[in-house]
């Protein structure tokens, strides 16, 4: 078995430490660690955090490979520092049955960048009228816990309701993709001072509200927990922010775009930044960046959302939804949080390993940096200064709205199960 | 001025002044037998309509014409465009066939300043109506309409609109016209006051530079000009309002409305009318009503426009002889 001594870096932004990986898993931790027979990682000023986890991550495979496949979005993901993704149900065909998400689950174990642990649909064909075979999928080899038609909203009460309660048995989790189909006919981007201006179809935010505050109330009423996924404005975090204050177990994600970026970007009528939920306004953001720190919103989630160049080099309305997020996640939450000194690096852990991981269920991630543990493992450098060019990118597509931008951090080393993914900044 | 023309707030006040002045020139030259200036002689304009418009699409070609420019229509109905080529594509087309000037209408809110910056092609972008956005010839034309009724043809000359009070009545929230009026107007010094079922105007617009009111009657008295926009029936099918006849009853301009408004006062409308529904047949017909005239200044405006946007610092035939005199 291969050995790893990452010497002298700061665990969880903490203490120095050597950590020594024996195979698969963290062999000791300690200072002054012997280095025989073991590949040496000079880790001096660098921090070392457990493998990130994305709650919510689109790799396109089966149906879209033209935007991404489960090889790239892995290879992304390993780039970014992450270890395991989610990956989200609304492929072609939907990921709606125990073949579909089998399929994806096994293309992450083949290719080894990245554990892929597939999301199942809701309903059927995302449809939002009849729930797919919730447990098939949950007894599947893929072993689904997480259940999502992202992308649309399960907008039926009744359907949401039946759905919280029946993955009770097996304890799953539903994350609703909060927008109330109604009020966002046609919309573009958030409704407010800019799409006044522009004349673009307005977003309301009212339209994401009225469905959290619907869902936590039907969590409290049957029983349930419900995940919410992509929260945008001040007052979802409100609503969320009394939810847990009444008891419900309702857990958050916010993405790092809506932490960094608002819908005065929108002026350029670059699709770069037509992504849904929209981006709301500067209030919005320093709303979701306290809420993340005081961990009203447990985690941050990429919404990694590849596209062809295509679908975004063209007129607004016709573009499609969506930003790539793997490989700047890190860095934008560097910048957004912990530059700001809302964040110390032992939260991020919790913000984007720990509690993702919990949610989720994904065993042997999100596991504290201590002999015994998995090796799944990420060394940030956080002195690292760079600007964003998506030529960089290990994923297939390139659309990301900080091109050309500053952004503070680099992941240099990414390890799953011991094996090194990612070794100084470049892919294995 | 900027070298396209995508936003009434493109425009400041001198820029604006000035293709009103422009205008005013060139509707003295609609007097004279030959209608015809050689300035853009050699010029190729093309007329990029990927939306159904019979009147912009005539008068765009009518003012190009009499600026001697050649001129290429392009409608989205039996082109590629309908074949699911993208507007990248058709830019890039037009671009390689030299052409030096693009006027775009467009039903997404937005292609035209992504034609203008996007790289696709190097040649001023003149927006001729996009979406719920901008149509910033509009709202030149109907400034220089007000100009003329409320100040003079040759008084005039070097003014803006300062002190005159507009009311715009009708569907703010789709209306490229009323967003390119509420800026235009404002840089000319006016004051505008929109009129419209609260439905009807979006969230947001407290950020505009103008009043919001949801009662005509109460805005009538105190106005120089008043501005119906068009409002399309299927409103109603999406609850924006009840019936037809109710919004005719609280919005629409009858004869004893127009009673209402001060003698010099005029009634404009950009066209086409829905009569019975913003405005009665009275009021369409009555000498007050300048929507003819609109048209006629339409063409003049736009004539202005593309003068300045593609000839206007050189001499209408350049001489190489004049070229070594300058410098």
């Amino acid at each position: 078995m291969s050995k790893t001594l990452i010497r002298g870096a700061k665990v969880l932004g903490g203490e120095v430490r050597d950590v020594l990986v024996d195979g698969e898993t963290i062999a000791e931790v300690g200072t002054g660690l012997s280095a025989e027979g073991a590949t040496v990682v000079e880790a001096e000023g660098l921090i070392l955090l457990p493998g990130l986890v994305d709650l919510h991550t689109h790799l396109r495979e089966p149906g879209r490979e033209d935007s991404e496949t489960v090889l790239t979005g892995t290879r992304a993901a390993a780039s970014g520092g992450y270890t395991a993704v989610f990956a989200m149900a609304n492929t072609f065909p939907v990921a709606d049955t125990a073949g579909v998400v089998e399929q994806v689950w096994r293309l992450g174990r083949e290719h080894g960048y990245c554990d892929v642990q597939p999301i199942g649909a809701v309903t059927v064909g995302l449809e939002g009228r009849k729930l797919a075979e919730l447990g098939a999928m949950h007894e599947s080899a893929a072993g689904v816990t997480v259940f999502s038609d992202d992308g649309k909203c399960v907008d039926d009460a009744v359907i949401m309701r039946r759905a919280l309660e029946y993955v009770k048995a097996f304890g799953g989790v539903v994350a609703q993709h909060a927008q109330e189909p109604r009020l966002t006919e046609g919309a573009q981007m958030n409704e407010g001072v800019v799409s006044a201006e522009l004349g673009l179809g307005g977003w309301p935010a009212v339209a994401e509200e009225s469905i959290i505050a619907r869902d936590v109330l039907l969590a409290e009423h049957v029983g349930s927990r419900v995940h919410i996924c992509h929260l945008s404005t001040a007052g979802s975090v409100e609503i969320v922010r009394w939810a847990k204050s009444r008891g419900i177990d309702v857990t958050a994600e916010v993405t790092p775009h809506h932490l960094l970026l608002t819908d005065e970007m929108v002026r350029t009528y670059d699709p770069v930044y037509k992504v849904n939920p929209p981006l709301r306004t500067e209030r919005d953001v320093t709303a979701l960046r306290e809420a993340l720190a005081d961990g009203t919103i447990d985690i941050v989630a990429t919404d990694h959302a590849p596209h062809p160049h295509e679908d975004k080099d063209c007129e607004w309305a016709a573009a499609a939804m969506g930003m790539v997020g793997l490989e700047t996640a890190l860095s934008v939450v560097q910048h957004t949080m912990v530059d700001t000194g809302l964040l110390d690096w032992a939260a991020v852990a919790d913000r984007m390993s720990f509690a993702p991981a919990r949610i989720g269920g994904a065993t042997g991630h999100g596991r504290p940096v201590s002999a015994g543990e998995p090796a799944n493992l990420t060394l940030v450098d956080p002195a690292y200064r760079g600007t964003v060019d998506p030529a960089d990118f290990a994923s297939r597509s390139r659309n990301t709205p900080y091109e050309g931008r500053e952004l503070p951090g680099r992941v240099t080393h990414t390890f799953l199960r011991g094996r090194a993914t990612l070794m100084d900044g470049k892919l294995a | 001025m900027k070298r396209h023309l995508i936003s009434a707030a493109d425009l400041t006040r001198d820029d604006a002044v000035l293709v009103l002045d422009t205008a005013e020139e060139m509707a003295r030259m609609a007097d004279r037998p030959i209608k015809k200036l050689p300035t853009l002689r050699g010029r190729t304009i093309c007329n990029l309509f990927f939306e159904d418009s019979t009147r912009t699409r005539i008068s765009f070609e009518a003012a190009e014409k009499r600026l001697s420019a050649d001129v290429i229509n392009f409608s989205a109905k039996g082109s590629s465009v309908s074949k699911g080529e993208s507007l990248k594509d058709t830019a890039q087309t037009l671009a390689a066939m030299g052409v030096d000037a693009v006027v775009i209408r467009h039903s997404a809110s937005g292609a035209p300043y992504r034609l203008a910056n996007s790289g696709w092609i190097d040649a001023p972008v003149i927006n001729a109506g996009d979406g719920t956005h901008q149509h910033p010839t509009q709202a030149l034309l109907d400034a220089f309409t007000l100009r003329r009724r409320l100040v003079g043809h040759d008084a005039g000359i070097g003014q803006d609109l300062s002190g005159r009070r507009v009311t715009i009545v009708g569907d703010v929230l789709h209306s490229r016209v009323a967003r390119s009026n509420v800026d235009l107007l404002h840089t000319l010094g006016a004051e505008v006051t929109l009129v419209a079922p609260p439905t009807l105007v979006p969230v947001g617009v407290d950020s505009w530079p103008c009043e919001v009111s949801y009662d005509l009657d109460s805005a009538l008295p105190k106005c120089d000009a008043v501005m119906m926009l068009r409002v399309q029936r299927e409103r109603m099918n999406a609850a924006f309002f009840p019936t037809e006849r109710e919004y005719s009853r609280r919005y629409g301009l009858d004869a004893e409305r127009m009673a209402r408004i001060p003698e010099h006062a005029v009634v404009m409308h950009p066209g086409p009318m829905v009569r019975g529904m913003e405005i009665t047949a009275e009021v369409a017909d009555s000498p007050r009503c300048t929507v003819v005239e609109q048209v006629a200044n339409g063409v003049f405006t736009r004539m202005a426009v593309l003068y300045l946007l593609l000839g206007g610092n050189e001499p209408a035939v350049t001489q190489p002889s004049s070229r070594t005199e300058e410098k």
